[in-house]
């Protein structure tokens, strides 16, 4: 069927628990299909990030199976899945002993790339994500205003062009403006590269703006997915709640 | 005669003995380096057993030194030669500092850091050798640093088993109640750990990221 081979992510009836703690997910079921931008919205403690963790296998799933295209994350080796699927978090976790160049490097240096194209596609991601390689290649993630990091790390997530791409609130540390212009420049870029995307936000505007569909979570289930237009129309009245706490109760028709 | 020139005086014999004193202290240092810190590494893997690495460095540290160079005399193979012993009871000295702070140093590492390095696909020994032994270095060294000026104080205690440096001066002294005698052995072992105290810093510095 051509629908299945346009499912690039799959949960199938996936769990996991912590060791003799709480359930964190429950039964989801979810598909993530190729070159659309699936955002994982919900408050805190709704289970988006272990969903996001599970896909590239930094958590392992306590009962079902997570399909990353079309094999089971643990009947694939760790480290083979991981170099295919970029992943940016908050945090951005830049290695501050590195340089801007080395940082976006990695990947590349761990994948054997000869230097040269290291260099000129570190030079690329750079320019790709409005940082001009001249002035910000050879500077320390310290000298690196928030933005910047952010860009870089999105940079080298890139970098060795993995198909696949999760983000865990990438922009959540960042002032209001400079959010705003990455959120715009990220959804450019998306629309450029049609990349698979996995975005983890609690921020109901970032949502509706770079999702190709919402999924909302709560509680560690799946309330629903949804489209951007659905989802703002949804009557369930969890999504309802979140959608009245950002923008007002909706003014009786 | 004022100590200076008694050390003048002495000179050929307070090189001789700074330069004994010297190779204690380098060659315990290179063993409890080459020890502690891949017995630090182990206790971030294994950490029921790393209490016990850690408990057990700890019992030793509480010994008084002059205690383990004698406990040390009675043992079959290290009891035949001075500096064998020595070296024994000051790599044992040593390694306390080092395999707490070779811990502390990888444990210190940024969570954020070390998720994005599996995150992006590294494996356990990349990890190990791209991103947390090289940010744990400042604190690894600091480690080394503070084993090495213990060391150097604690190596003039060697004499007192016939394992020379610049321990011999100050036990002589003592023996002879002469003050100059103390200080000739005293005064360049202070230098020497002021000197390794001053280079380990700056080395140390060089890995401070933040």
């Amino acid at each position: 069927m051509a629908r299945d081979i346009d499912v690039v992510i799959e949960f199938r009836d996936v769990s996991y628990r912590l060791e003799k703690g709480p359930l964190l997910l429950e039964g989801l079921n979810l598909q993530v299909r190729r070159g659309e931008t699936l955002v994982l919205l919900g408050r805190s403690g709704s289970g988006k990030t272990t969903t996001l963790k599970l896909i590239n296998s930094l958590l392992r799933p306590t009962q079902g199976q997570v399909l990353v295209e079309g094999r089971a994350t643990t009947d694939t080796d760790p480290i083979r899945l991981r170099r295919r699927i970029g992943y940016v978090i908050q945090e951005v976790g830049l290695f501050p002993n590195l340089t801007v160049e080395s940082n976006v490097g990695l990947v590349p240096r761990l994948e054997n790339w000869s230097s040269e194209s290291r260099r000129a596609r570190v030079q690329e991601m750079l320019a790709l994500v409005g940082l001009e390689p001249e002035r910000f290649a050879a500077r320390y993630p310290r000298e690196l205003s928030g933005g910047q990091r952010q860009r870089v790390g999105v940079a080298r997530a890139l970098a060795a062009n993995p198909p696949l791409l999760l983000m865990d609130e990438p922009f959540g540390a960042l002032d209001p403006l400079t959010r705003a212009e990455i959120q715009q420049e990220f959804q450019q870029l998306q629309q450029r590269l049609r990349k698979t995307i996995v975005f983890v936000t609690h921020d109901l505007r970032e949502a509706l703006l770079l999702a190709s569909r919402v999924a909302f979570l709560e509680g560690g289930k799946l309330v629903g997915v949804y489209t951007p237009q659905e989802f703002r129309r949804s009557s369930n009245p969890v999504v309802a709640a979140y959608l009245d706490a950002f923008e007002g109760p909706r003014s009786p028709e | 005669m004022s100590t200076l020139q008694f050390i003048w005086k002495n000179q050929a014999q307070v090189y001789a003995l700074t330069f004994e004193h010297l190779w204690l202290v380098g060659v315990s240092m290179l063993l409890a380096v080459s020890i502690g810190m891949p017995l630090g590494i182990l206790v971030t893997r294994r950490p029921a057993f790393g209490k016990a690495i850690l408990g057990a460095s700890t019992v030793v540290q509480t010994i008084p030194s002059l205690a383990l160079f004698g406990f040390l005399l009675s043992s079959p193979w290290l009891g035949e030669r001075a500096d064998r012993l020595a070296v024994t009871a000051l790599t044992l000295y040593a390694l306390l500092p080092i395999i707490q702070n070779t811990y502390a140093g990888i444990r210190g590492v940024d969570p954020s850091v070390r998720e994005a390095a599996r995150g992006m696909g590294m494996s356990d020994f990349q990890l190990l050798f791209e991103v947390e032994l090289p940010l744990g270095m400042g604190v690894i060294l600091a480690g080394v640093r503070v084993a090495t000026v213990i060391t150097i104080g604690v190596a003039t205690i060697a004499a007192a088993i016939g394992a020379g440096g610049l321990g011999e001066f100050i036990f002589r002294g003592l023996a002879m109640v002469d003050n100059r005698v103390i200080l000739a052995g005293a005064i360049p072992a202070a230098l020497m750990a002021l000197l390794a105290d001053f280079l380990l810093g700056r080395l140390e510095r060089r890995f401070r990221y933040l």
